[in-house]
């Protein structure tokens, strides 16, 4: 009976692992049909022209580059807030600590269309209210830098959690240590609490990069005239699409399949490193007790 | 603070400060207090903003209540504002997607905690975030080329003779929607829950099934019990993200589907009605408040617990 069960388990996680792949297989078969309309079926034979329809077209390329330098800026900008608050919310205790984590908590809570909207508003609101309903100069027009803004507002909050459990393991003594021997505070930040942070630094401007790509509804209440890939995409679904758009997300896949793989090479050969590691200190143990 | 002050000195912690106050301040408190000023002010055109219609007054919000239409739940009709119906529905359906990604989530993440090989749970993770990593816009796009009228799910189901002619899914109300929010939320319902189990002491469920509980009993007794904190924060998120998508409603919504969401980017996008979008925005918000409180306080979790 037992046995029967651990079956069971194992069957529904092959379904579940089925469940998630299938529709991007779809998707990205849907690339090589040769039909007008993105389907697998009926299938019409085999056909790279939509990839070099996708490189043409102008418009998906100029929205993927949009997309690159929104995910930096926002990846940039979450990195250094997030950090400056996660080294705070570390420093203080006690009713400020609270209201201040669970003010910043709960931007995450915040329905993006709501801080879409709020953004939009309050930039447009605030550059009229400086120069007159006229013409309102750069911060304060629509456009993918309200968009940047938006989207930092709660992926900063990701990036906060990230380091705040990083901090959690470090040792302050190491920065008294540090004063008691002459260094500047700047130098215990850089050569001390920051090396220390860099893994959950990196994995923050990681989460925030891949939050920003995905990131629909700020971008669609903030970005004005211009495109990011998502929103792109979403414009295409509605408005008449080609295939190009399964081309892209084939290349999309591909690149995630190949980052997965090769993170999962490093894994094992690391794992394999540090099992070597162990049978060899267990060897030297056992040779000592000898 | 005092300790922040010795350790980084005055600069570094002015500016650390100045960081966070122009997150907090600038980018989440004033923005929401002008959402939350404009959705009282009433919808004028440029030059009458600031004049003496400008008055603050509940007009918008009193904009839900408009606009009655019929409709009829368990063959009793009755008559309801439109907005409020897609309020209503809006939360039922995301109810309705937050327990079926549970159902589907919980024995995963039961499997990967307990039975699975440790060794090849990583690669079984990794397995597991392709899909995440593949952006949302086209995991919806995806659904829609299975669900389409002549898409592979209808072959599938005529070649096996399931059905006789082809369904279609994406002018049933809200299946489409629905299937599109579970696929693209269960993994956020799956790594709490996952997480949350983990912790569990093994030992617990062999001493269970030595003093012979059936295997369900030990389900109801010990895991659940124990993976609480991870439901909730699982059941949290995927009701917000539900709730809050206007993503997926758009792309495989049907003719009869309309999504809070989607009523708010009309005003917003379509009519041009600011004020009203806001003051839509704002129930949305609150909704989601009460939501996120509700849960904490059934599940007896902080707030704290529901951001791991």
């Amino acid at each position: 009976m037992h046995k029967f069960r651990q079956n069971l388990a194992h069957l529904y996680m092959l379904l579940f692992v089925f469940y998630l792949l299938a529709p991007l297989v779809v998707m990205s078969g849907a690339a090589f049909n040769d039909s007008k309309l993105p389907s697998i079926v009926p299938w019409k034979g085999w056909t790279t022209m939509w990839f070099s329809e996708m490189i043409s077209d102008q418009r998906m390329m100029l929205a993927f580059g949009n997309t690159l330098w929104v995910a930096v800026a926002v990846a940039v900008i979450s990195i250094i807030v997030g950090t400056a608050s996660a080294i705070l919310i570390n420093s203080v205790s006690g009713r400020a600590r609270t209201v201040l984590y669970g003010m910043m908590i709960s931007t995450i809570l915040i329905p993006g269309i709501v801080i879409g909207i709020s953004t939009m508003i309050m930039w447009t609101k605030l550059g009229g209210a400086l120069f007159g309903p006229g013409g309102k100069p750069w911060p304060f027009i629509p456009g993918l830098h309200l968009s940047v803004l938006g989207q930092v507002s709660y992926i900063a909050a990701m990036v906060m959690l990230l380091v705040l459990a990083r901090l959690q393991s470090f040792d302050s003594g190491l920065e008294e240590a540090a004063l008691d021997l002459g260094a500047s505070h700047a130098q215990v930040m850089r050569r001390i609490l920051l090396p220390h942070l860099y893994p959950a630094i990196g994995a923050g401007g990681a989460v925030a990069f891949f939050q920003s790509i995905e990131n629909f509804n700020v971008t669609q209440f903030t970005r004005g005239g211009a495109d990011t890939l998502t929103v792109y995409v979403f414009s295409k679904v509605r408005a008449g699409i080609t295939p190009t758009i399964n081309a892209l997300a084939f290349l999309l896949i591909v690149v995630t399949l190949l980052l997965a793989v090769l993170y999962e090479v490093n894994r094992r050969r690391r794992a394999r490193i540090e099992a070597a590691r162990e049978a060899e200190a267990r060897r030297a143990e056992e040779a000592l007790l000898i | 603070m005092q300790d922040m002050l010795r350790r980084y000195g005055l600069g570094l912690t002015l500016t650390i400060c100045l960081l966070v106050a122009f997150w907090l301040v600038v980018l989440v408190i004033v923005p929401n207090i002008t959402l939350f000023e404009q959705s009282f002010r009433p919808y004028l055109p440029v030059v009458e903003v600031g004049g003496p219609r400008d008055t603050y007054s509940f007009n918008n919000y009193l904009k839900v209540f408009d606009g009655l239409v019929q409709k009829s739940l368990f063959g009793i009709s009755f008559m309801i504002p439109v907005h409020v119906y897609t309020f209503g529905l809006t939360i039922f359906y995301s109810m309705l997607v937050t327990v079926i990604c549970f159902a589907m989530a919980y024995p995963l993440a039961y499997y990967m905690a307990k039975i699975v090989n440790p060794r090849s749970l990583p690669t079984l993770i990794l397995l597991l975030f392709i899909p995440l990593w593949v952006s949302e816009v086209l995991r919806a796009f995806a659904w829609w080329i299975i669900l389409a009228f002549r898409g592979p799910l209808n072959a599938l189901l005529l070649w096996i003779g399931a059905i006789e002619d082809p369904i279609r899914w994406t002018n049933m109300g809200y299946t489409g929607v629905v299937v599109g929010l579970i696929y693209t939320y269960v993994l956020f319902m799956l790594f709490p829950v996952y997480n949350a189990i983990q912790s569990l002491d093994t030992n617990q469920i062999e001493a269970a099934e030595d003093l012979g509980a059936p295997w369900w009993k030990i389900h109801w007794r010990i895991v659940l019990p124990h993976s609480k904190p991870g439901i909730a924060s699982g059941s949290v998120i995927v009701f917000m993200l539900s709730a809050g998508s206007l993503l997926v409603p758009s792309i495989l919504g049907s003719t009869t589907s309309q999504w809070f969401t989607q009523t708010i980017d009309q005003w917003f996008k379509d009519a041009l009605d600011w004020n009203t979008a806001s003051a839509y925005a704002f129930l949305l918000l609150l909704l989601c408040t009460v939501f996120v409180t509700i849960a904490m306080w059934v599940f007896k979790v902080k707030l704290s617990d529901i951001a791991k």
